[in-house]
């Protein structure tokens, strides 16, 4: 869990929150350093941004890096307006967006599944581990020209490698979930006479919850770096593809318009996975925090 | 059941089930009437010839080359950026949107930026590498210096204990186990980043060997390159959790007891 509790980090830190008993917590405030004020994340947060854009124009227009190489800021964002209009550009965005969601999809039914499996049964953990540990750390995108000869250019191809990438956090933190399940709550539900589809609706799946949740959230940013992968080496139709046209093309711009767009898409997706995780992690640590 | 049997009964799951899957997968690939497939003993020998050892020295050396050296750079500057955006809330504010951004874009969606910007080689392999990996190992570092125990923070300051020392004998060990954390997520963005930047980014090394023997459809040689980018994925990870292991062997050990 090590690894996966790293993981869980929070996007940023919000300023302080304001307690019921404001009054005396704004009087503490007062004199405090600027950054520990509320609302300093975002000011700084925002400063920060507009100093690189700056520092992008500069060195553009002023020559120190060929705009061939780095164009200047203004000229990127008003290239990534000019997409919005588009409609190549939302297809673009769509096809990456469908890849995703499709290999997520799919990487969670089995990777729960499995997961649940694993985690069950020491005598079906012992019997598969050899072939899971081998299988694990193979990196998903060298299975890219399998994916080719089977699929080509297909959605198939992105799929599989997605499913592939995907998969693996989803099962080990399901059979790490399930395999947490407390013994006594387990006892408990079987002397009340609970049969092992009552178990695993009530008991099991509610309490790995919040680890499945951490590997999907995991497993979700992994989706979007193999799909766009699979898009910039295969040629799949997506935003990848997008970017290796562009950059193929000559057209720099473009490109940088289409990076920043996965970008967003990737905090997008981070956000809205972690807001699904969050109080399912709070349930779960305060429950132990109070034994 | 004793103990006794059980444990038997484990290990004897776990060869005998592996044994089986081993030989399942052998005789379906010598059977199998598929272009995909290739016999398991032709993926052998394949393997014997070229990676043991002719082919060693062109595309498995320039391949670990890469992976070290844009590993050992990320771990460098994640570190050592991570430790200072800890001691400094103002730039780690100043810098929150842009880490966050830099760190969900897709590692790939930047590698056709790496090649407009150095161009097709190695060193765009170990600058995207470099690159990519550092973000976790910098937010983790960060992290683990701001969730410093403040008691260990004071009694730091009372013993008068500063600078180099106070960061190699205080705060690098008490943050170690995130800054490992980070970079165990960023070994696999490490193989899976070397692997495509040389099927698209570089004329050797072991993800081109698998991409040209798929050109050329050379069932046998492809697969016996997968299967060794699973060993190399196999091995790194073995070999990062030993290192894990004796450097929190504190930390283990504290968290059992």
């Amino acid at each position: 869990m090590e690894g996966s509790d790293a993981l869980a980090r929070a996007p940023a830190q919000p300023g302080p929150v304001v307690s019921p008993s404001g009054g005396s917590n704004v009087r503490a405030r007062r004199g405090r350093p600027f950054a520990e004020r509320r609302g300093a994340a975002f000011a700084l947060g925002t400063l920060g941004v507009l100093l690189v854009f700056a520092l992008a124009e500069l060195v553009s227009r002023a020559n120190i890096v060929s705009p061939q190489d780095i164009p200047p800021a203004s000229r990127i964002v008003g290239e990534l307006v000019s997409q919005l209009g588009t409609s190549e550009f939302w297809s673009q965005v769509g096809a990456t967006l469908l890849g995703w969601a499709v290999g997520l999809g799919i990487a969670t039914a089995g990777g729960i599944a499995f997961g649940v499996l694993l985690g069950s049964s020491v005598y079906v953990r012992a019997a598969l581990r050899p072939t899971v540990e081998f299988l694990r750390p193979v990196p998903s995108v060298a299975l890219i020209p399998l994916a080719i000869l089977v699929w080509g250019q297909d959605l198939g191809s992105k799929v599989f490698l997605v499913v592939v990438g995907a998969l693996w956090p989803i099962v080990i933190q399901s059979m790490y979930g399930v395999s947490q399940v407390d013994d006594v709550a387990r006892d408990t539900a079987r002397s009340y006479g609970l049969g092992a589809s009552e178990r695993l609706r009530f008991l099991v799946l509610p309490s790995a919850l919040p680890f499945i949740a951490t590997g999907l959230r995991i497993a979700s940013a992994t989706a979007l770096i193999v799909g766009v992968t699979a898009e910039v080496v295969i040629g799949n139709k997506g935003l990848g593809n997008g970017i290796a046209l562009a950059q193929a093309g000559g057209n720099v711009e473009l490109m940088y318009a289409l990076i920043l767009t996965t970008g967003v898409l990737g905090i997008a997706i981070h956000m809205l996975f972690s807001a699904f995780e969050r109080p399912l992690l709070r349930w779960h640590t305060s429950q132990r925090g109070t034994e | 059941m004793s103990a006794r049997t059980r444990r038997w009964v484990l290990v004897g799951l776990e060869i005998g089930v592996t044994a089986l899957i081993i030989a399942g997968v052998w005789l379906y690939s010598e059977r199998a009437v598929s272009y995909v497939v290739a016999p398991v003993p032709d993926i052998a020998a394949r393997f014997r010839e070229t990676f043991l050892f002719a082919q060693f020295g062109s595309d498995v050396l320039p391949s670990l080359l890469r992976f070290a050296l844009g590993f050992v750079i990320a771990c460098i500057v994640g570190v050592g950026v991570g430790l200072l955006l800890g001691r400094s809330l103002v730039l780690r504010l100043l810098t929150t949107p842009i880490v966050s951004f830099l760190r969900s874009t897709p590692a790939v969606a930047l590698l056709p930026l790496a090649i407009v910007l150095i161009g097709i080689g190695t060193p765009m392999s170990v600058f995207i590498i470099a690159f990519v990996c550092c973000w976790p190992i910098l937010l983790n570092t960060t992290d683990g210096v701001v969730e410093l125990d403040p008691t260990l923070r004071a009694t730091v300051e009372s013993y008068g204990i500063t600078g180099l020392d106070r960061l190699r004998l205080v705060i690098l060990p008490a943050i170690s186990p995130r800054v490992l954390a980070g970079m165990r997520t960023s070994i696999s963005l490490a193989l899976l980043l070397l692997v495509v930047s040389e099927m698209i980014g570089n004329s050797n090394g072991i993800g081109n060997f698998i991409f040209q023997a798929q050109q050329t459809f050379a069932i046998a040689d492809m697969w016996a390159g997968i299967v060794l980018l699973g060993v190399l994925g196999y091995l790194v990870n073995t070999a990062f959790g030993a290192v894990e292991r004796r450097l929190l062997r504190w930390h283990v050990s504290e968290r059992r007891a």
